[in-house]
């Protein structure tokens, strides 16, 4: 730890130096595991494993570059490491003191000078607070997570705190949650401590469904104990002695790190009777879900727990009163948890210091998209989309343009580039007509065609809409329907009025968040794209070149007549002649796609 | 197409299932445990598996199959051998995941949440799997496949077509 800690010092140690190497799913994705082995084997090989550490670590959260391997001291960012590299990091650096310059991350190089990973701009905006740990100890070791103030909160809330006082001090924080309602969370956690009934029930909310989210899955892969700590501390102030994770059954490895996790906080006494030798108990159990997005609507996710279909009840009564069997139930989000015992044990102070006036503490998004560094980001309340798209997420792949980001995943909306300085917190994002949901953020260039993606994401809520009330169950199903027409070509200026109405009228009156946030990703590319939308119905084009029953074929100038596009075409619509550009007759074409294969120049295009 | 369900060849099986039962029965809300080890041990949940259930649990058998059809990872049919997963997550699909899945529909001529004849391979659209950073991505049993082009699917479906004839 002191290694890690202490980032440049080469202080005493049980170890000399240590190599961090990341096991968060994204990078085992990019054979992290292999890496690691192929290190260790290096290291037996060399009799150095008694010199050198070689720890198993949670998300760095820049996923693009991985698999990651730092090296300590100096936090040495060792990127997009391939098969081989793990040898020669063991050789060249850890045992021969040697930086080895060309498998450094590029940006970490300049005038000789090996910048810690910290240094690289991806990380200087950054501010951790929920992802503290991540990418810094190794989750599966309790000790650690206590050596980083692990535990102290819980332990100052047990014995220098009464309930009400925890209570106040998260009021206090300002903290709202982060699953994306923004609910202020001291008040959640007064309304629960209030109610009548028992016992109480402490829930978290480790569904995470939103494609392209998956910032709470590396806090439960990254940093187990923060969120085990924190449902700990939430049952002291609410009176209650048990808890329930839900989580994704798509997430193995944070199933099992939890599992193991809860397990081991138990044999240390943080679990179970009499937690700390204070006369309060309070055990933990997983509980799996099956791939139903809408569980993750805290009434869903109840019914489900209960072993039943995810369908939602009516609200009120609230979770707080009547919640999973029917008992007054405490429900907060992963990221929301990660938050808590910090400002327990660093005070209200602390965190309301931090992020904008109304929205306190940082928000943790996840990159992903047409950007240049894909991966997790935590960022202060009140940072601007621009910042975070341009100088964390290093701008635009390619040449192209930026169109719009989508926050909120199919809850959310797009926002356009003339909002791009707008401070990010969760009244900003509503007025413009999105939300901070979970924290996705899909950055999207100018090939994305608005319609379409609208499209995508009604596909995703027809599909996991539960069908309890009809404004969804229908209602969605029939925009849908208009947005397949309008992208297919077939669509009426008409159209685009009905699916403004209906959006509207699906959003007043579903019974849950998902019904009454389905519509936003359609009504908000209507407010900025309306002319997209106008261009699909009206000139029968697709301004982004991506739907392909609006496309057609046309030859450029850079024909040299050979003939071949019009020998192949099986309706005769190519008319030239030899040695002469030629001309597609884009009535008679079936867009069969034969010119463009057999085109020697590639002078046959799309547009 | 329809698979029937063999019980001699899942006698053990069935044995370990039923003690599984009995063990998680008493637990408050345990229907979600009882059917996540019914798709681990037999790969679906058929109607002969969700009548044990019902017998042993005293919960009718309509309201064991409203569940099983309600969440996309269990089962009616038997999964392949190979169980494929596209992502169709936001990320995924602005860099290009429908061709991905399209091609991998046509290279092996069933749709999303089929499987075939012989029981080899099975598609599903999954949802993120927040490997986002590689996207697209496709999982193969397991095995992750990132930063895809249409063009390796065939080569990737068939290596896992060869290790059957190997076998």
């Amino acid at each position: 730890m002191a290694l890690r800690d202490n980032r440049f010092a080469n202080i005493n140690s049980l170890y000399n130096k240590q190599v961090l190497i990341c096991g968060d799913t994204g990078c085992r994705s990019s054979k992290s595991d292999e890496m690691e082995e192929e290190i260790r084997e290096a290291l037996k090989e060399a009799n150095a494993e008694e010199k050198i550490d070689v720890v198993r670590v949670g998300c760095f959260g820049l996923c693009e570059a991985g698999p990651i391997a730092v090296v300590y001291p100096g936090g040495k960012f060792y990127a997009y490491l391939k098969e081989g590299d793990g040898r020669r990091i063991v050789k060249e650096d850890l045992l021969g003191d040697k930086t080895i310059d060309e498998l450094i991350y590029p940006e970490s190089l300049s005038d000789d000078i090996v910048k810690s990973i910290y240094d690289v701009s991806f990380y200087t905006k950054q501010k951790k607070i929920a992802h503290k740990n991540c990418g810094v100890i190794n989750p599966d070791s309790i000790e650690e997570y206590i050596a980083l103030d692990g535990y102290l909160g819980l332990h100052k809330a047990l014995n220098e705190m009464s309930p009400q006082e925890v209570i106040d001090e998260i009021k206090e924080s300002g903290l709202r949650g982060r699953g994306g309602g923004g609910f202020p969370t001291g008040l959640k956690w007064q309304f629960t401590k209030d109610a009548e009934g028992s016992p109480k029930y402490v829930l978290c909310n480790a569904d995470e469904g939103d494609p392209g989210a998956f910032m709470d899955r590396s806090i439960l892969e990254g940093d187990p104990y923060s969120v085990i700590e924190a449902m700990t501390i939430a049952g002291y102030a609410i009176n209650a002695n048990y808890g329930f994770i839900y989580i994704r059954a798509e997430y193995p490895s944070a199933v099992e790190k939890l599992e193991s996790s809860i397990k081991k906080a138990k044999e240390l006494g943080l679990l179970g009777n009499n937690i700390m030798g204070t006369d309060f108990s309070f055990d933990l159990e997983l509980r799996l879900g099956a791939g139903a997005f809408v569980c993750g609507e805290e009434m869903a996710l109840i019914e489900s727990i209960e072993g039943k279909r995810g369908i939602p009840r009516n609200k009120p009564p609230f979770p707080a009163n009547e919640g999973l069997w029917g008992k007054p139930t405490l429900i907060n989000n992963v990221e929301t948890y990660a938050n808590i015992a910090q400002i327990i044990y660093k005070g209200s102070d602390w965190f309301s210091s931090i992020g904008t006036e109304k929205s306190h503490g940082t928000k943790v998004f996840t990159l992903g998209g047409n950007i240049k560094r894909t991966g997790i980001i935590e960022v202060p309340m009140g940072t601007t989309l621009r910042d975070i798209i341009y100088e964390i997420g290093g701008g635009i792949i390619g040449d192209k343009e930026f169109k719009a980001v989508q926050t909120g995943g199919p809850s959310g909306g797009c926002i356009t580039k003339d909002y791009l300085d707008t401070p990010i917190d969760y009244d900003n994002l509503t007025a413009l007509g999105s939300m901070m949901g979970s924290g996705g953020m899909i950055v999207m260039d100018d090939s994305t065609c608005m319609v379409d993606i609208a499209r995508f994401f009604l596909e995703f809520t027809v599909d996991e809409s539960c069908g309890k009330c009809t404004p969804c169950r229908e209602g969605t199903k029939r925009m849908l329907e208009i947005l397949e027409k309008i992208v297919a070509g077939k669509g009426t200026l008409e159209d685009i009025d009905t699916l403004e109405n209906l959006g509207n009228m699906i959003k007043i009156s579903s019974l849950c968040g998902l019904g009454q946030s389905a519509p936003n990703p359609v009504l908000s590319t209507l407010r900025y794209f309306r002319d997209e939308y106008e261009a699909h119905v009206v000139d029968k084009k697709c301004p982004a070149g991506h739907c392909k029953a609006l496309l057609e074929y046309y030859i450029d100038d850079t024909c040299i007549g050979c003939r071949k596009c019009a020998r192949n075409c099986p309706v005769n619509c190519i008319s030239g002649k030899p040695k002469e550009v030629h001309v597609i007759d884009t009535e008679a074409c079936i867009k069969c796609g034969n010119c463009m294969e057999v085109c020697p120049t590639n002078s046959v295009h799309l547009r | 197409m329809s698979f029937t369900f063999d019980y001699e060849a899942n006698a053990d099986r069935l044995e370990e299932f039923e003690s599984f039962i009995d063990k998680e029965k008493t637990k408050k809300g345990s229907l979600m445990a009882i059917l996540h080890k019914g798709q681990k041990l037999f790969g679906y949940l058929p109607i002969e598996i969700q009548e044990i259930i019902s017998k042993k649990t005293k919960i009718p058998i309509a309201e064991i199959y409203g569940v099983v059809t309600f969440y996309s990872q269990f089962s009616l049919v038997p999964k392949g051998k190979h169980e494929i997963g596209v992502c169709l997550g936001t990320a995924c699909y602005v860099r290009g995941a429908q061709d991905v899945l399209d091609e991998v529909k046509d290279q092996l001529g069933i749709d999303v949440g089929g499987t075939t004849s012989d029981l080899n391979f099975s598609i599903q659209a999954t949802r993120c799997i927040g490997a986002c950073g590689l996207a697209p991505v496709m999982t193969i049993s397991g095995d992750v496949y990132g930063k895809l082009k249409t063009e390796d699917i065939k080569e990737i479906l068939d290596s896992y077509r060869n290790e059957e004839v190997k076998k």
